[in-house]
């Protein structure tokens, strides 16, 4: 037989200790003192314990808390009642029901289990203990007991209690440090005071709270994701999940944060200047694929905010993540003159199914059944583009076009800088009036009705190196490949929207997409 | 108590917690002098008003050599052994 799974030192009803193994041999039964079937076996151990206590440890470990006592007297038992309400034993133990019955020998060897009441297993038991310490059979009616009666659920075995279990096991999924904040200490302020908001309340990451959280993912939790800049700070699953639980997030939102983290740390996107550059960038995610739907993203009604907890939480965990595990706090690294609200959270899906175009991350090379995040880098936000008179296609793209002049300045033409156009279900409707217009339709509209030959080019020599050729003179991007085209929002309203770029490309940021995993 | 999570790269060292307050005054309590003027006037009427809240109380006196400069180690060890809390007076 197996070996019995683990030592344990636990106080009876008055404060004794009680070890195991000791060098005798022992029945141990695991109890809750509202379990009928517990009830139910109370008087046949109290029986064993009488009839053997003399050569072996009969030792009862309950779960109730004070109610421990009252299921002692109930039954009237001789023997030591063991608190375990905290359910580390019975978690280490791994059990599954109460009553849970060990029968172990002088040298630690399990020679029995069962759990629950089945009369058979009990009065085998009762044999077994007789002939292992050869004295006389306990006295007991078994006539007067029930056949069969089914357990109950061991405590330990509810999601919280074992969750808080789980992380303070040995071999626990969880590595991050621990902090114990006194009783004293608000818990919120002592957040606030640490530095790790992002000037809001912020969720304790408890560990049972983190627990549940990984259960969000199959990745190890301490897989190394990213190293983040500022500091290169190594974000392991882990590290994301706490800033996840912080930001509020669902378990179930964790994969599409951890992709996020994936994009945001790569060369290509450089979240460090995202961070740092004194213009004021910030993260804009793009959410695309079946998971918008499965963990209740919001594409329609106020999706660029506010409302949604999946759209709110997922932009500010990404936020937290470079705040925290990188660094990168304001006024330290991040050194924005003005900042903006983006830089809390600024996250939405794509409402794939209003938009006549491929959708965003079909366009940008993935399959339609592929869940995405598409990260750009922006400084301002989203800024409405208002027409509720325009009723023909050329009017409505005019629109949108000229919307988007004041990217940087109107002053400042053929631009490499990305832009993001959400364009409202009103204003697609009155786009596909006519039939087809294509998102490469609407993006030479833009750059032509932008175009203003005779206006000065007032372009900063540092973006003018990547400057492309295939624009008007004087439109406002220096090629139509800057323009990101999405749609969004509810059905009623002719408003659309806008968000304006950072530097793009090599010596600033390009926008980048990462399928989210599971 | 409640335990958190570090949520950073844990370069850093969480700032220490203020002690867990027994609600009750008993053992050896340090009256530290730092050597400022009049810091013992104060101490003295501190351990007064000690003697008469918890006379079970036993109250040790120590002082810096100076007060500018840190405690020499060997009296911080002196006044760790000693006593289970301290009250160290600031003066002028």
């Amino acid at each position: 037989m197996s070996k019995a799974p683990k030592d344990f030192l636990l106080n009876d009803l008055s404060g004794v200790l009680h070890g195991f193994p000791s060098k005798r041999a022992s029945l141990i039964c695991f109890v809750k003192e509202d379990c009928e079937t517990c009830n139910t076996a109370a008087p046949v151990l109290e029986a064993l314990k009488k009839a053997h206590g003399d050569a072996v440890d009969v030792l009862v470990i309950a779960q109730s808390g004070e109610a421990n006592a009252i299921f002692s007297e109930r039954h009237t038992l001789s023997m030591p009642v063991l608190d375990d309400t905290s359910c580390k034993t019975a978690f280490e133990w791994d059990i599954e029901s109460v009553p849970s019955v060990f029968w172990i020998d002088d040298a630690g060897d399990i020679k029995s289990h069962f759990e629950g009441f089945i009369r058979a297993d009990w009065e085998a038991l009762a044999a077994e203990m007789s002939n292992d310490t050869a004295q006389a059979a306990a006295q007991i009616d078994w006539a007067s007991l029930p056949e069969w009666r089914p357990g109950c659920g061991s405590k330990h075995l509810d999601p919280s209690i074992h969750n808080k279990l789980r992380a303070a096991a040995e071999n626990s999924p969880i590595h991050a440090r621990q902090i114990d904040i006194a009783s004293s200490d608000d818990v919120a302020e002592f957040m606030f005071d640490q530095g790790f908001s992002d000037g809001l309340p912020l969720v304790p990451p408890t560990p049972e709270r983190v627990m549940r959280m990984l259960s969000g993912t199959q990745r190890d939790p301490q897989e190394v994701v990213a190293a983040v800049p500022p500091n290169m700070g190594e974000a392991t699953v882990e590290k994301i999940a706490i800033n996840a639980v912080m930001a509020g997030c669902k378990p179930e939102y964790l994969p599409v944060v951890i992709a996020a983290v994936e994009a945001a740390c790569t060369d290509e996107f450089n979240i460090h200047g995202v961070t740092a550059t004194t213009m004021g960038a910030s993260p804009v995610m793009v959410v695309n694929g079946p998971i918008r739907d499965k963990i209740g993203m919001n594409k329609g009604l106020g999706a660029l905010g506010a409302g949604n907890r999946a759209n709110a939480t997922i932009g500010r965990a990404l936020r937290l993540v470079v705040r925290n595990v990188g660094g990168a706090s304001t006024g330290g690294v991040e050194r924005s003159t003005l900042g903006n609200p983006m830089k809390f959270t600024m996250c939405f899906a794509e409402h794939e199914e209003r938009s006549p175009w491929p959708a965003l991350h079909v366009e940008r090379g993935f399959d339609a059944q592929d869940s995405v995040v598409t990260l750009f880098a922006m400084t301002s936000g989203p800024m409405h583009i208002v027409d509720q008179r325009s009723r023909s296609p050329h009017e409505i793209a005019d629109t949108l076009g000229l919307g988007l002049d004041g990217v940087f300045s109107p002053k400042m033409r053929n631009i490499p800088v990305d832009a993001v156009l959400v364009v409202c279900p009103e204003h697609i409707d009155t786009l596909m009036k006519d039939g087809e217009f294509s998102k490469d339709a609407l993006r030479a509209h833009i750059q032509n009705v932008t175009a203003r030959p005779d206006a000065e080019q007032s372009v900063d020599a540092a973006l003018r190196s990547d400057t492309k050729s295939d624009a008007p003179a004087g439109a406002k991007f220096a090629s139509s490949e800057y323009i990101h085209i999405v749609v969004a929002g509810s059905e009623a309203g002719k408003f659309s929207s806008a968000f304006h770029g950072w530097v793009t490309g090599a010596t600033g940021s390009l926008s980048v997409s990462k399928k989210i995993g599971v | 108590m409640t335990t958190i999570l570090d949520p950073t790269d844990e370069r850093v060292p969480v700032e220490r917690q203020v002690t867990t307050r027994t609600g009750s005054l008993a053992g050896v309590i340090a009256l530290l002098d730092i050597s400022k003027p009049r810091g013992n006037v104060l101490l003295d009427e501190v351990e007064q008003l000690l003697a008469k809240a918890a006379p079970e109380l036993s109250v040790r006196r120590y002082s810096k050599p100076t007060y500018a400069k840190p405690c020499p180690d060997a009296l911080r060890h002196q006044i760790r052994d000693e006593c289970d809390y301290l009250v160290e007076a600031l003066a002028d």
